[in-house]
């Protein structure tokens, strides 16, 4: 965990972390670790809300809970920049960590995968791999996404690949 | 077209024959060539081949198997045409795995299973198989289309789906399961499965479905920096599953940013990913007709041009469940393979001294005699087998006490229903 920032640090302590090693195809023991996917989740978001730093949307898009769905944003020069986030519970979670989508930026930066699935590899999977199974969804966000969105966003912004959604609707009116 | 063109052919003679005028047999002669040249252009239009029924070993232009069945004139491979009744599947048709798909395809594999979700971009070009003209194309439809041409007796299925999600993954396993191609195979319904896949996430799922299955199969990869590579056999409870040694990095604990360097936009050469794709189709023919030594791991490293071999047991503390049960079915299974390795001994002794009671030398004046192998060595330190020669350390630590999972005593005054857990956070979202 060295090259982390102290807040990022004291916010991972906060998150509850899970016990149950079990994948979308384990029945019974998934649903107990969908439970402690919840938990983490419902912490996570009570504590951002609580220090003012509210940053996703996540919420499962199909009973078995295999597939998330939701919105992320990310302030830069105090403007908000918002995207669709969406991925898949690998089959063979937890051992290998969700791959994170943003659909929307496909294409744009060098740091994704075909399909909008952001860069983990470096800073993110090595992480996942030594804590597997006590990390969970809100981790991913927490250590895999927040960091990759503080990185790329103000870079996509300054070299004018991504507009603002105002500056985007003032250029079609004109 | 040939018969317009004969049908041209038979005007131009008609009309030169009823011209009076001399001087126009010149240009009637020219047209006439032109026309030839036609016909014989549109000649060579490629036709595809019919099926063969028997894998023939006669020497002729016309046969596509006389070169492969040459290898049982040439003593390496027995039987050859037994090539016709295997199945591999290749999961992923990329740099490597199109390639491996074309040579099984050109040795008359019985059957092909190709998994890919992507579709072929012209950043593929500077790899081998895919074409300009497929750009936009699925690379399983694209190569079905291109294998089909090369040899009609392969049996092609294509999947076209992403294995490492829950429902990609139920079709690739029943996939493998389906025996209608050869319906007297034991276990599942290939025999071999080639990993070329790009990705860590893929290969665990590889690797889960073998693991599952009892399936051998062979991973290969090449590295990001284009210039090394490696293939692995893997045959489930017998040698190291991808699950039984965790990654450099996570084991290690070296820096990361040491190891990768910043961007994701890998580096590829068609020579790299040629000789990977060839050293893992040499393996499978080398395991499938059972000829030569089957390499457990064979590592490539272009710079040096060294190719390290190693075999890795599995571990005994592997996180793979499915793994662990294969080890123990391997384990059990020990007196049957040991009787079964010593009847085959016993018998090739006994058809070498059927073949001449003669001693092998009549003379020994120096007495040399051939002593077992299996004898145990007392001079060397016989304390455990773990025990390392002098010199040499372990790179990881021997391995901590296995976890018990953790009796969780501390949820139990927390909600323990998921649909109010769901609501609590769709609440929170809501807000």
């Amino acid at each position: 965990m060295e090259g982390w920032d102290p807040k990022t640090k004291s916010t991972l302590t906060q998150i509850p972390l899970l016990t149950t090693k079990a994948g979308p195809r384990d029945g019974a023991a998934w649903t107990q670790r969908l439970k402690e996917e919840y938990r983490a989740l419902i912490a996570y978001t009570q504590m951002n809300k609580s220090n003012d730093n509210d940053w996703f949307r996540i919420s499962a898009a199909n009973p078995e809970g295999t597939r998330w769905t939701g919105k992320c944003w990310y302030v830069h020069n105090l403007l908000k920049y918002e995207f669709d986030l969406q991925f898949d519970i690998p089959v063979t979670y937890p051992a290998t960590a969700p791959e994170l989508e943003l659909p929307e930026l496909d294409g744009k930066t060098q740091k994704m995968y075909r399909g909008g699935k952001i860069c983990l590899t470096v800073h993110f999977k090595p992480l996942w791999a030594k804590n597997c199974p006590r990390f969970g969804i809100a981790h991913a966000l927490c250590l895999g996404l927040a960091p990759w969105l503080a990185a790329e966003i103000p870079v996509l912004v300054d070299s004018g690949m991504i507009k603002h959604k105002d500056d985007a609707t003032t250029s079609n009116e004109s | 077209m040939e018969v317009e063109l004969k049908e041209m052919l038979d005007d131009l003679l008609s009309l030169r024959q009823s011209l009076s005028d001399p001087s126009l047999h010149a240009s009637i002669d020219k047209l006439q060539l032109r026309v030839d040249r036609l016909t014989h252009l549109a000649k060579s239009v490629p036709v595809r081949r019919s099926k063969v029924k028997d894998m023939s070993a006669e020497v002729v232009d016309s046969n596509p198997y006389s070169r492969l069945m040459a290898l049982q004139r040439m003593g390496i491979v027995e039987n050859y045409e037994r090539i016709r009744e295997f199945s591999v599947a290749v999961v992923g048709i990329g740099g490597v795995g199109s390639v491996a798909a074309e040579m099984l395809t050109r040795c008359g594999i019985g059957r092909l299973l190709l998994y890919d979700y992507d579709k072929v971009e012209l950043a593929n070009m500077n790899r081998l198989f895919f074409r300009p003209e497929q750009v936009g194309m699925t690379k399983t439809d694209a190569a079905v289309q291109t294998l089909s041409d090369i040899n009609p007796d392969v049996v092609l299925e294509s999947y076209t789906l992403n294995v490492t999600t829950v429902q990609g993954f139920e079709t690739f396993m029943s996939s493998l399961k389906n025996k209608t191609f050869r319906p007297s195979k034991e276990s599942s319904g290939v025999d071999l499965v080639l990993s070329c896949v790009d990705n860590y996430e893929a290969r665990m799922v590889v690797n889960q479905a073998c693991n599952e299955l009892n399936q051998a199969w062979m991973e290969s990869g090449v590295s990001e920096d284009a210039v090394s590579g490696h293939i692995q056999l893997l045959i489930p409870g017998e040698t190291a599953c991808f699950a039984c040694a965790p990654p450099l990095v996570v084991a290690s604990g070296v820096d990361e940013r040491t190891l990768k360097r910043e961007g994701v936009c890998a580096a590829s050469l068609p020579t790299t990913m040629g000789v990977v794709a060839g050293l893992l189709v040499q393996n499978t023919l080398k395991f499938l007709l059972g000829f030569g030594h089957v390499s457990p791991y064979l590592g490539y490293s272009s710079l040096k041009d060294f190719f390290p071999t190693m075999t890795m047991k599995p571990n005994p503390q592997c996180s793979n469940a499915a793994c662990l049960e294969r080890q123990k079915e391997y384990i059990l299974a020990k007196p049957a393979r040991d009787a079964a390795a010593k009847a085959k001994m016993e018998a090739e002794a006994a058809a070498t001294t059927a073949a001449g009671d003669m001693p092998l030398h009549v003379d020994n004046e120096w007495n040399i005699s051939v002593v077992d192998d299996n004898e145990p060595a007392k001079s060397t330190c016989g304390t455990s087998s773990d025990a390392l020669p002098e010199g040499l350390t372990r790179e990881l630590p021997s391995a901590d006490e296995f976890q018990k999972p953790q009796a969780s005593g501390a949820t139990d005054s927390a909600i323990d229903d998921l649909e109010d857990l769901q609501r609590q956070l769709e609440a929170l979202n809501a807000a």
